[in-house]
């Protein structure tokens, strides 16, 4: 049904998008809580930055990437020195720019969540022993559940259709590099291709409407369990 | 347990400042109107919220103290609270709600809690599929079952209707009762002070104004404030010297060979009960009437007299070893020359006094509940 091509480009879009949700959700998390519940000098700079990515252009965070993680940035070539780690022109550069892009969405919907639990419950549970860790893990972040999943979710749609910063830091390389996005315009460069093009269009608009899909379902039934 | 209180706190408009020495066993209500910081005064003690200066000492525990720089994490105080709406886990069930203090998992305890409290058929429910009634005793259940040293309740009966305030009443009247752990009840209801409280501190605007046995409060000027003009009463505590089972009525000993008659009282001859007798059900007269429909007519001597308002005027007697507060007409007062250290006759209808007007006290130890007490 699908073509061998096919079958690649979204094996390596979920891959892809699957490690920078990953990777990213216990930063975003940190961060959410951070902007939600402390008050510190800096805070609004925090803000900005995290913000950053929604309102800079892509091709500006690929370009950025580059000079900074690629294997003779500043970053970049310490990690390579260090771990053997290189995120130039892999699939795990195209991973760090999808989460990258999609970090802002992620922590405005983690964060608009914690900010409506009841701080009154976590009070309760302080009186009946508990650590502020324990009420962490027991009381806030079970009852955020609902804005984890729409983070989440939310992110993962981002970086499915990442394109910009993607092909700016690590190109357009098949089998490596070549998501989804990046396969359909190299359809629509390519004379006599529209077929193909098309196809792979189809392709993602039934990804993203199942993740559209299924994280409703997920929200829904969280929210029956948490009796909200 | 001793409970020491010395703090002040700046709350917008409100200052509170208190000194408070307490001797706290049974409970300790603290009373007082809506905004007088009562809440927030227990939430200091709880460590909710940090007082400006002051020092707090519960038992033998220093959990706040700024001259030492001590100030413990409400976690850290062993002091379990009850709120005023129930602040349930909502993602929790019942008995993991109970659970969810309990340092080690006990499920005989918590048996022992939800039977006394007549939740154990909610165990496996979500506290979303609760009556409001039924919340507040699972959250005190909870609170009770972290085993705390003391424990605060917030005016837990605020946030119900009437029909849920009469289920859940003597639910807490019991555990009052049958826990060996000093409580400090916020209130603003008489009554509530009636019902539940041994002892009570009158708080207003941020300040304690007095402080002591019930009885003792209640029946001092100090609460006139509180009472409404048209319902002043006093509050008696005394032993109950026989029964009448025929005519269904109960005999109270007042001291010094004087009794008082009330409808019947299901409480064991001798044991202590506590009555409040409204003024308004006392009238006087200079000799006793030879027949009277009256049951109780007791000799009383005049301490004070003074008019509440044009027509009435409030006549503080002594009968016996107590106090009576009797609600007259000036007219009356005037025409029998209602003086000072004057000897008149109390008569009060046995049938005014209602069965919510009287509450048994029992002793604590006799009922104590070994799984109901603090362990270190």
């Amino acid at each position: 049904m699908l073509s061998e091509y096919e079958i690649s480009a979204l094996l390596l879009s979920l891959k892809v998008s699957v490690c920078a949700v990953l990777f990213s959700l216990p930063l975003a998390i940190i961060m959410a809580w951070l902007l939600a519940r402390r008050q510190f000098p800096g805070k609004q700079l925090l803000d900005s930055l995290i913000h950053l990515p929604l309102v800079l252009p892509p091709v500006v965070i690929g370009y950025l990437l580059l000079i900074s993680m690629g294997r003779q940035g500043a970053i970049g070539s310490r990690l390579y020195e260090w771990f053997g780690l290189s995120f130039s022109f892999s699939w795990q550069g195209a991973a760090l720019a999808a989460g990258i892009v999609a970090f802002p969405l992620m922590v405005r919907a983690i964060r608009l969540s914690l900010e409506s639990v009841d701080s009154k419950l976590e009070q309760a549970a302080r009186t009946l022993g508990a650590s502020p860790l324990k009420v962490f893990i027991t009381i806030t972040l079970p009852l955020t559940i609902p804005g984890l999943l729409a983070g989440t979710i939310l992110a993962f749609a981002r970086s499915l259709g990442e394109f910009g910063a993607t092909i700016t830091f690590v190109s357009n390389i098949p089998d490596e590099t070549r998501t989804l996005p990046l396969a359909m315009f190299s359809f629509i460069e390519t004379p006599g291709a529209e077929a193909e093009a098309a196809r792979l269009c189809l392709i993602s608009i039934v990804v993203a409407l199942a993740a559209l899909l299924i994280s409703e379902r997920l929200t829904r039934m969280a929210q029956k369990r948490l009796a909200l | 347990m001793t409970l020491q209180i010395t703090v002040k706190k700046h709350l917008g408009e409100l200052l509170i400042d208190t000194d408070l020495n307490l001797q706290s066993s049974g409970v300790t209500a603290l009373f007082g109107r809506s905004g007088a910081g009562k809440t927030s005064l227990i939430n200091l003690v709880a460590g909710l919220q940090q007082p400006d200066e002051g020092r707090i000492v519960i038992g033998d525990r220093i959990v706040f103290d700024t001259a030492r720089h001590i100030n413990l994490a409400p976690e850290k105080r062993h002091i379990g609270y009850v709120f005023q709406g129930s602040r349930l886990f909502p993602h929790y069930t019942v008995s993991g709600n109970l659970s969810y203090g309990q340092r080690i998992k006990d499920t005989h305890q918590q048996h022992v809690i939800a039977e006394l409290l007549g939740i154990e058929h909610l165990l496996q429910r979500y506290p979303a599929a609760l009556s409001g009634g039924e919340q507040q005793r699972v959250a005190i259940g909870r609170a009770l079952l972290s085993q705390p040293a003391m424990l605060l309740m917030d005016e837990p009966l605020a946030s119900l209707d009437e029909p849920r305030k009469k289920e859940l009443l003597p639910y807490i009247e019991q555990l009052a009762r049958e826990v060996n752990i000093p409580i400090i009840y916020v209130s603003h209801s008489l009554d509530e002070l009636l019902r539940l409280a041994d002892q009570m501190v009158l708080m207003n605007q941020g300040k304690v104004i007095a402080h002591g046995a019930v009885a003792d409060i209640w029946n001092s000027d100090a609460m006139l404030a509180w009472q409404p003009d048209d319902d002043i009463s006093v509050i008696l505590e005394a032993h109950i010297k026989q029964h009448s089972h025929r005519y269904a009525m109960s005999c109270l000993d007042l001291g010094n060979d004087l009794t008082l008659w009330t409808p019947f009282i299901s409480a064991p001859e001798l044991s202590l009960v506590r009555m409040r007798i409204h003024a308004r059900d006392i009238s006087l007269v200079r000799t006793p009437p030879e027949q009277s429909s009256i049951r109780n007519i007791i000799p009383v001597n005049v301490i004070s007299s003074t008019p509440t308002n044009e027509s009435a005027c409030l006549v503080t007697l002594q009968a016996g070893q107590h106090k009576l507060k009797a609600s007259i007409t000036r007219w009356a007062a005037e025409e029998l020359g209602i003086k000072p250290g004057e000897q008149l006759f109390a008569q009060i209808k046995g049938g005014s006094i209602s069965r919510n007007d009287q509450t048994h006290l029992q002793p604590f130890s006799a009922l104590t509940n070994p799984y109901l007490s603090h362990k270190n």
